[in-house]
């Protein structure tokens, strides 16, 4: 069996205790959750912390609450509980259905959506066994130097690997942050960083504490997700795609890619040309075409990445043609494949 | 670090002294001696070693007993009442579910969470339900087939 | 016999372990812990290709808790291989690692994390050596040599075989058609990992448990390798977690766990990991194919020439004999008057290819069926009808002087072809259809991307191997039957459960007659100190083998109380008959005796009840150098036709039916038979569509579960089997083979289904969403709208053993084979 290397287990009862706890060990401790995505990490000795925080007994974590017309989701909340819970099956089919295409149903039940969005970048010269890293000669993100996916390259180029991620991103989402001495509440863009090592933009003591949801008043919202089997595969594109709707009018409009880069990327350019128009199937045409532009995956996932590219257009015609109710594409909840 | 745990496997009490690091799949096996639950990457990418924790399923691979403790552990040994099977072990085997056997285990606790919470699932339902687990023998065929058996018998039990 | 005739036969029992596996209590490898217990990890190599200059294991040896530390040196210094003519393994290397994953050393100690602790300490100093990692590459490379044996540098085998004059049958045929494809290799991904557990005891004696499909093998191999008299090791069989063929080769593992033990005194475990038992691998080799056919305007074949080269990685393993299959099973499903087959395994570093379900054969079963397709088309043929047409006749032989005996491979064609409503949904899908507008539905616009197409493929696989893997007079198979005067029976057989039944099939036929029920007999399978020999779990030979014996085992068991009991009655033993447990006259049932007492009579009469029985195959092999590979008793047939959508946008592939009919010879037990079918359809979906064994700058591109793509659930589609029953006469019951035969015609089944919905071809397996999208790019290009191989390695095949072809002529005699009587 592959196993986990020892380290210490804090269980802190609190928010307060947990993000005091990451402050005084600082770099030797991380946080876990469900454990889904660190254990594995761990036993393939990507990560080594001497002192793992686990934030399963604080129940302020816990939990989905309706505040200020919104909803706020804890972000100990599991992955099964996002996507069966009635109101954001109702408000935000597109994190339902997000939180419901993440790996494996028993996964799901352990994952916790904090967890998804603070996943690890993936790279499949990364996430493999310490004996494996070495008999290749290991990469920057771990143990080593160089990129192997670009040699040359300064910078990782690990994946960012979220389904729920961009989903959030498109749905204006804001997450509330706890550190040891101060709190902040900053919307889910200003998370992630574009650094397959460094990819969150949060210090060390800082937990992901909330996940704020504003009203969907109008909001309509579609994922998709392409991977090699209808489950425990990661994202090797993500698209996320949330547009308010003013009768048949575009007034707000969000397109965010997954797993085609080190953070969830906006195709901001695309999203703009939606606003102000109805969805038509030649306006989704140009957008696709658009929104396809700054998915620039490389070859470190499954599939090749030419194919992901291509994916990107594609996908993303039919999420909007799924929330633009001409859909031809299948429904919203629906794996492409 | 050894630490003492006490966890309820099957509605036993069973104590033990662990290091921190053993998940769950290692104590059931090595220091409880309940080998019915498998492996078979260690990882959490095949389901074989699923157990029910609250009557939900999850990879004891990727679960540490110190996270169970206080909560309500059931493996494929305590999946029957006494002597008396459950309906699904009793159709798997009826209906030859179980080829090597080895996915047996995570298959049958996965399908009776399923079949507790949701009594007569459609074949899509059951198919969602089990697409954590891998079997490599079946097709899942017979797999499919004798989760609806065994819905269709407790059924008629309940009615 | 009709069905009517059985009591147990044809019913669709409960397997006789199915109890214990759903509660859990059935014992793998690694469910053994033994008092006292070490465990021990194996340090493997890091280098695809490296000489070792040298191994440093004082800072492992000074690890707390480490009992032991091996390197090579410290075994006798002799190479394995399962294959005699390919001894070319050591436990663990001593001069040369040959891929990554090559075991160097290993530690025993008292944990896991201790073993592997020191594992990582030990310090291997290595020569690198260029790294040769696919056919074009070693052959490119003959001054890099893997191995210093073999048919030519990095050359495994070269082999040519002709029969008849194919040159001339080609030029005579209306259609000839040359193709070329590429079947990618991938692996079995058990859900076991392999696992040993051994015993060197005090006495002398050694015990190992182990996870293997041959513990025959394993024992002889152990006798070698640890210089030890094979008369005091015993191996034992644990129920196997999923075989499929990677647990058929002896494994370092093995040694090293009996090495160790002998020198802690304790014993020892290992059990690999997931990654490890990618780099056991044996799996499906890589097999490059040049198929050249001819045809009549009819679609009846002329002459076949086939070449082969199979990418081998890194050791010989059952390589020879995967060559030969890549070749000889071919033309026992069709009519081919002249056939010519030239094959090469070529050494790679990467890990051994060998036995993966089909050995061998559902490479070149891809390409002819692919090419069948093709060749249908170009004549205005239904594929489906060129194939009924063609069809092999029974009781004959092949151009290369292969027996085949019954076949059922017609009425399989016919029931596919009715149960999938293949000729409405042929004229309804597909690229011809839509262009008329066929395939949309009325009113629905635009028209759904996801485009249906429907596919037909045929195989044939045989049911054992006709010839041992060492050369032999002994039974292949071997059965001690033991009654109790409990009225209970007791069944001794090396055969080896790895998940089909074998173990129930034993308790069937047993049962079956001695007119018991599969719940009185008690089997002891697989264990090499108790139990008469089974080659082992492998080339679909232990139903009939082991069935066989095992008949006439019971059978004289039957005959013996059939005479003591004959005297108590006061009637001819030729009157008697045994059913419900009971052997009497039938017209005077009354005074039938329990089988408990009919036990105890016979003992009184011929003392202790213990019959053996044994089986070897009929000798059949062709009578030229290579002619003992192909023949088997008997061969089964199937039919499959398959029903999917192809998305056009994205190039994915969603299969809705699959649908096989398989010539079973008879089904012993239904339910067991169809759930083999079951598992290999899965396996051909697997493989046509995503699994592969890949490899990137020297490394395994994907050890994982999670990277190595094994369909779920929701991959596999609703599968529909039919067993179709021709009671061949050198079956038990007349059962023949059923657990590898159906994967076969599903991968190209599957590719002539994606050509039916979107006109394209895709030669190549797995067949990926890119490589269809590629196509249809090429497609709207105006040019050949396909994807597959682009070159042929430059390679000169051995000068053929031309031999008259024998296609056509009667069948040997059937039904005559050593130890009958």
């Amino acid at each position: 069996m592959i196993r986990l290397p020892s380290f210490t287990y804090l269980a802190p009862r609190t928010l307060a205790e947990a993000a005091r706890s990451m402050a005084e060990h600082g770099r030797e401790a991380m946080l876990v959750a469900g454990g889904t995505d660190l254990y594995p990490n761990m036993k393939r000795r990507q990560f080594e912390p001497k002192v793992v925080v686990g934030l399963r007994g604080i129940r302020e974590l816990r939990g989905v609450r309706s505040e200020n017309g919104g909803w706020t989701i804890g972000s100990g909340t599991t992955l099964s509980e996002v996507s069966s819970h009635a109101a954001i099956t109702r408000d935000f089919p597109a994190l339902a259905t997000a939180a419901g295409l993440v790996s494996s149903p028993q996964l799901r039940n352990m994952g916790t959506i904090g967890g998804n969005v603070c996943v690890d970048t993936r790279c499949n010269y990364y996430n493999q066994s310490y004996e494996w890293r070495k008999a290749i000669g290991f990469c920057m993100k771990r143990d080593g130097d160089i990129c192997l996916v670009a040699p040359g390259s300064s910078r990782c180029w690990a994946v960012s690997s979220s389904d729920t991620a961009p989903v959030l991103w498109a749905l204006g989402a804001r997450l509330r942050l706890v550190g040891a001495a101060s709190e902040r509440t900053v919307p889910i863009a200003a998370l992630y960083r574009d650094d397959g090592i460094e990819y969150l933009a949060k210090q060390q003591d800082e937990i992901v504490a909330d996940i704020l949801l504003p009203p969907a008043d109008g909001w309509r919202s579609a994922y998709l997700k392409l991977r090699r089997r209808g489950s425990f595969d990661f994202p090797v594109l993500g698209v996320a795609v949330a547009a308010r709707m003013d009768g048949q009018l575009v007034r707000e409009a969000r397109i965010v890619l997954g797993a085609v880069a080190s953070l969830p990327r906006p195709a901001e350019r695309a999203a703009a040309e939606l606003v102000g128009r109805r969805i038509t199937r030649e306006l989704v045409a140009r957008v696709a075409d658009l929104a396809a532009g700054p998915s620039k995956p490389l070859d470190n996932t499954d599939f090749t990445h030419p194919y992901r590219k291509r994916m990107t257009r594609v996908f993303v015609a039919r999420a909007l043609a799924a929330i633009g109710e001409f859909g031809d594409g299948g429904p919203p909840s629906e794996e492409v494949a | 670090m050894k630490v003492r745990i006490a966890l309820t496997v099957n509605d036993e009490l069973h104590e033990a002294l662990v290091p921190v690091h053993k998940t769950l799949l290692e104590v059931l096996r090595e220091d409880l001696g309940l080998i019915g639950t498998k492996h078979g990457c260690e990882l959490g990418e095949c389901g074989t070693c699923t157990v029910l924790v609250d009557g939900k399923p999850v990879l004891s691979c990727l679960a540490l007993p110190l996270e169970a403790e206080g909560r309500r552990i059931t493996t494929i040994e305590g999946l029957a009442e006494g002597a008396r099977l459950h309906p699904l072990q009793q159709a798997f085997a009826e209906l030859g579910a179980a080829q090597c056997g080895y996915c047996t285990p995570g298959i049958l606790l996965t399908a009776a969470a399923l079949l507790s919470e949701r009594p007569g699932p459609t074949r899509q339902e059951v198919k969602e339900a089990l697409a954590g687990n891998l079997c490599r023998c079946t097709g899942y065929t017979k797999i499919l087939d004798a989760v609806e058996l065994a819905a269709l018998r407790m059924e008629r039990i309940r009615t | 016999m009709t069905k009517n005739d059985f009591a147990v036969v044809g019913q669709p029992l409960p397997k006789v372990d199915a109890w214990a596996k759903v509660v859990g209590e059935t014992r793998y490898a690694d469910d053994f812990f033994l008092p006292r217990m070490a465990y021990a990890k194996l340090l493997r190599s890091s280098h695809a290709h490296a000489r070792i200059r040298a191994i440093d294991t004082a800072r492992a040896r000074a690890v707390p808790g480490v009992y032991a530390v091996v390197t090579g040196a410290d075994l006798p210094p002799v190479k394995f291989g399962i294959l005699p003519v390919s001894q070319d393994e050591e436990a663990l290397c001593t001069d040369k690692v040959r891929m990554v994953g090559d075991p160097i050393a290993a530690v025993a100690a008292v944990d896991e994390e201790t073993a592997e602790q020191a594992c990582r300490l030990i310090d291997v100093t290595y020569e690198a050596q260029p790294a040769l990692m696919s056919i074009f590459d070693s052959l490119a490379h003959p001054e890099v040599r893997i191995h210093e044996y073999g048919d030519g540098p990095n050359v495994h085998k070269n082999v040519a075989l002709q029969f008849g004059d194919v040159d001339g049958a080609l030029a005579g045929a209306d259609l000839v058609r040359e193709d070329v494809f590429f079947f990618e290799g991938n692996t079995h991904l058990p859900m076991e990992q392999h696992a040993a557990v051994a015993q060197w005891a005090s006495d002398g004696k050694l015990t190992l448990w182990s996870s293997t499909q041959t513990p025959h093998y394993v024992h002889r191999v152990l006798a070698k390798a640890l210089d030890t008299p094979a008369a005091h090791i015993r191996v034992i069989a644990t129920p196997v977690g999923g075989g499929f063929g990677g647990k058929t080769d002896p494994f370092s593992h093995e040694i090293v766990a009996c090495q160790l033990s002998k020198l802690t005194g304790r014993p020892v475990k290992i059990a690999l990991t997931r990654e490890e038992v990618f780099y056991t691998h044996r799996g499906r080799h890589p097999v490059l194919m040049w198929i050249k056919t001819g045809f009549t305007r009819r679609g009846d074949i002329t002459g076949c020439h086939l070449r082969t080269w199979l990418d081998g990685g890194a050791y010989g393993s059952y390589g020879v004999a995967s060559t030969f299959y890549t070749g000889v099973i071919n033309p026992v499903t069709y009519k081919i008057p002249v056939y010519k087959f030239e094959g090469a395994r070529i050494f790679t570093n990467k890990p051994p290819c060998g036995p993966k379900r089909g050995h061998g054969t559902p490479q070149p079963r891809f390409a002819l069926e692919c090419q069948l397709d093709k060749a249908a088309e170009q004549l205005g043929l239904d594929p489906a009808d060129l194939r009924r047409r063609i069809v092999a006749e029974p009781f004959t032989k092949t151009a290369n002087h292969l027996t085949v005996t019954t076949i059922g491979l017609g009425e399989c064609i016919d029931k596919v072809v009715e149960a999938s409503d293949w000729r409405a949904k042929r004229s309804r899908y597909g690229v011809t259809a839509a262009a008329q507008g066929g395939s949309r539905e009325e009113g629905s616009e635009p028209p759904s991307p996801k485009r249906p197409g429907i596919g037909i493929a045929c195989s044939a696989y045989m049911t054992g191997a006709g010839t041992a893997i060492y050369w032999n007079d002994m039974p292949h198979s071997g059965v001690i039957v033991r009654a109790d005067r409990s009225g209970g029976v007791a069944i001794l057989c090396g055969a080896t459960d790895i998940g089909q039944g074998s173990d129930s099939v034993l308790a069937y036929l047993t049962a079956e007659v001695l007119g018991l029920e599969p719940v009185d007999v008690q089997v002891f399978p697989a264990d090499t100190s108790l139990t008469p020999v089974d080659l082992g779990s492998y080339s679909s030979r232990v139903t009939l083998m082991c069935g066989m014996a095992t008949i006439q085992a019971a059978g004289r068991l039957r005959d013996a109380i059939f005479k003591a009991v004959a005297r108590k009655l006061e009637v001819d033993p030729a009157a008697l008959v045994a059913r419900e447990r009971k052997i009497g006259v039938s017209a005077d049932w009354d005074k039938a005796v329990s089988f408990a007492r009919a036990v105890e009579l016979g003992e009184a009469m011929h003392g202790v009840l213990a019959f053996p029985g044994s089986y070897a195959p009929p000798k059949r092999a062709g009578k030229y150098k290579g002619g003992g590979v192909g023949p088997s008793p008997c061969y089964s047939y199937s039919a499959c036709v398959v029903e999917l959508t192809v998305d056009e946008e994205t190039g994915v592939v969603d299969l809705r039916d699959v649908w096989v009919a398989h010539d079973v010879g008879r089904a012993l037990n239904p339910l067991l038979a169809e759930g083999q079918v079951e598992g290999s359809i899965y396996m051909g979906i697997g493989e046509a569509l995503m699994e592969e064994q890949v490899f990137r700058k020297g490394l395994h591109k994907q050890p994982s579960m999670l990277e190595y793509k094994s369909p779920t659930t929701l991959e596999t589609p609703e599968i529909h089997t039919i067993l179709v029953e021709t009671d061949d006469p050198e079956g038990p019951f007349g059962a023949k083979e059923v657990g590898q035969g159906p994967l076969l015609p599903v991968i190209p089944a599957i590719a002539n289904a994606i050509h039916h919905a979107l006109g394209i071809r895709i030669d190549e397996v797995p067949i990926t969403p890119d490589k269809i999208l590629k196509a249809l790019e090429l497609k709207r290009r105006g040019k050949p709208a396909r994807v597959g191989p682009e070159r042929l390695p430059l390679f000169t095949f051995k000068k053929p053993v031309v031999v008259e072809s024998a296609f056509g002529q009667p069948a040997d005699t059937i039904g005559v084979r050593p130890f009958q009587s």
